[in-house]
């Protein structure tokens, strides 16, 4: 195997890289770009102002609210556009607690979410109120039975993810809902992982609000979008003007906003065609990679999952070596090691299902999308498993484990 | 440019081909430190010549992160040939200096490979009750982050 030259290696300088990072996020569809472009430079106006040039920005937004809306089956008044999917969670945990402070302070949601649900939620126990993480199973399954014995009197929200980042476990959104919407509970959804991988129709789904990202789907970063359904009144959390219906103000990205339509667009038109393809690859990750390292093995749901994700544990190596070995070769990869954060603790996901600490910060997670070939594919099974072994040689676990007889 | 969340050429160099790797079977010392918790692990083996008390072999197995690895091995290469005193002098500062410096996050890696040294050469005189050990030991093993090697995660499933 050839290897790239070090200074190459820290400027970046990738000839060819293997792009299996999707859940991270995605490159702007040529289409997405060009249909964005002129938002950036003569259709400039902004679309709150009066003249035939603002009126045009005004058209193309709502022409994308609608796109976004018809999606998940909602209405395209029930769309907001935010900066990003981070700000979409936040408008709803922080907005129900502005909204509903006075008549409960408990939140439900879960231990395996994302942190732009799970640091809004810390940041309110701060203020007083009460949030219950809910335990997960060795999957990362939430259990309906669970919601529904932690809903009490004062619960003013239930939010839970519909898809996994790390892991790939889709939730029983629907069901979880229909306990939620029984009880009279807003329930809210993050489905950033979730949309465009598997269907999503908030009625189906029996959610209330749901937020979703554009730069999953190959639309820009900077943008996002939260649906809330009609009669869920969220008080804005950034104040201004009156753009978006009064509920959040600041003028619109108009170009990100066009490019998150467009997205939508191209996932209504081959969508369905690039799921069946991933998850062939996905599936020849996962085999081609547990068949060929030992101790090392699939994470999340073995059916209940994203097309999109396979992730493992390796098991005696730690995951940020394999990270920059991987990116060594060019491969772009993804670990929920602690040693690529700064807080030292490790996937708080692979912890909440079970997986001690060290498997937890041997996790590798490899994301496909649409550009992805069967030979990329191969060649990642080709390259990782000396990439491991290497790090395994390393590794005084691994050679206490030998001494032990429990690995050859 | 603030550039503090990347490694320098010297830290993935030394990841890439890291000195000294491996684990002498008749070592003289052995200190494992680290903590499964935060990530990293590392057992470093030493040898030393009972006449002269110089480092005349030194290995290290780490488990963790690319600064891990590369503290360790560039630790490894700052302490052999030295003296059990002069390998005591060697400090976590002097491991970053060396490597080109580390990001702010990964600075106790080289805390760790400091501290695998100091248990090694503790393991060392544990084993050599008759010899003194210098001054200096006592005063660094206080802050060694023990490690009971028997207490690591064992067949972690």
């Amino acid at each position: 195997m050839q290897m790239m030259h070090v200074s190459d290696f820290v400027h970046g300088k990738t000839q060819d890289i293997i792009y299996l990072d999707h859940a991270a996020t995605t490159k702007v569809d040529p289409e997405v770009f060009e249909a964005m472009v002129p938002h950036l430079q003569e259709e400039y106006g902004n679309p709150s102002s009066l003249y035939g040039l603002a009126r045009r920005s005004r058209i193309k937004l709502e022409q994308a609210r609608e796109t976004v809306a018809s999606f998940i089956g909602a209405d395209a008044s029930e769309i907001v556009f935010t900066g990003c999917g981070t700000e979409a969670d936040n408008y709803v945990i922080k907005g129900t607690a502005l909204a509903k402070g006075e008549q409960g302070r408990h939140i439900i949601t879960s231990a395996i979410e994302h942190h732009a649900v799970l640091h809004p939620c810390q940041a309110l126990e701060k203020q007083g109120f009460e949030v219950t993480y809910l335990p997960v199973d060795e999957y990362g399954l939430v259990s309906p039975e669970q919601v529904a014995e932690a809903l009490r009197d004062d619960t003013i929200l239930v939010t839970i993810m519909y898809a996994n980042n790390e892991v790939g476990t889709i939730e029983p959104i629907a069901e979880i809902g229909a306990i939620c919407r029984e009880r009279g509970v807003w329930f809210h959804t993050d489905a950033v992982q979730a949309v465009g991988k598997i269907p999503v129709n908030v009625d189906e789904l029996n959610v209330d609000m749901l937020a979703l990202s554009a730069h999953k789907i190959y639309g820009p970063k900077g943008v996002g979008a939260l649906y809330v359904r009609k009669g869920v009144r969220l008080p804005p959390l950034i104040d201004g003007g009156a753009q978006e219906e009064g509920r959040r103000g600041g003028t619109e990205n108009v170009a990100g906003i066009v490019g998150l339509g467009k997205a939508i667009e191209l996932l209504q038109r081959r969508g369905e065609e690039d799921n069946r393809r991933e998850a062939a690859l996905r599936d020849r990750l996962i085999a081609g990679i547990t068949e060929s390292i030992s101790h090392c093995r699939l994470t999340g749901h073995p059916e209940q999952r994203l097309p999109n994700i396979a992730s493992f544990v390796v098991q005696y190596v730690e995951g940020e070596g394999i990270l920059l070995s991987l990116d060594m070769e060019g491969i772009c990869a993804s670990t929920g090691s602690a040693c690529t954060s700064a807080s030292l603790d490790p996937s708080h996901v692979l912890i909440a299902m079970g997986y001690s600490h060290t498997l937890a910060h041997g996790s590798l997670r490899l994301s496909v999308g649409r550009e992805n070939t069967e030979e990329e594919i191969e060649r990642v099974i080709e390259l990782l498993p000396p990439i491991v072994q290497r790090l395994r040689e390393m590794s005084p676990l691994w050679a206490d484990a030998r001494k032990r007889g429990e690995v050859t | 440019m603030a550039v503090d969340f990347m490694y320098s050429e010297k830290v993935l160099e030394h990841f890439r081909n890291p000195r000294n790797m491996g684990e002498i079977e008749d070592a003289d010392g052995v200190g494992d430190v680290g903590n499964p918790k935060c990530g990293d692990m590392m057992r470093i083996t030493i040898k030393v010549d009972e006449a002269t008390g110089t480092i005349t072999d030194v290995k290290f197995k780490t488990f963790g992160c690319g600064a891990a690895i590369a503290t360790s091995s560039m630790v490894t290469e700052l302490v052999k040939g030295k003296s059990l005193q002069e390998a005591l002098a060697v400090s976590n500062k002097t491991v970053v200096e060396q490597l080109g410096g580390l990001p702010p996050v990964k600075l106790h890696c080289s805390v760790l490979a400091e501290q695998g040294i100091v248990a090694a050469i503790q393991d060392y005189y544990a084993k050599h009750p008759e010899k003194t050990p210098p001054p200096e030991l006592e005063s660094k093993a206080q802050y060694l982050e023990k490690v009971d090697p028997h207490g690591w995660p064992d067949g972690d499933q």
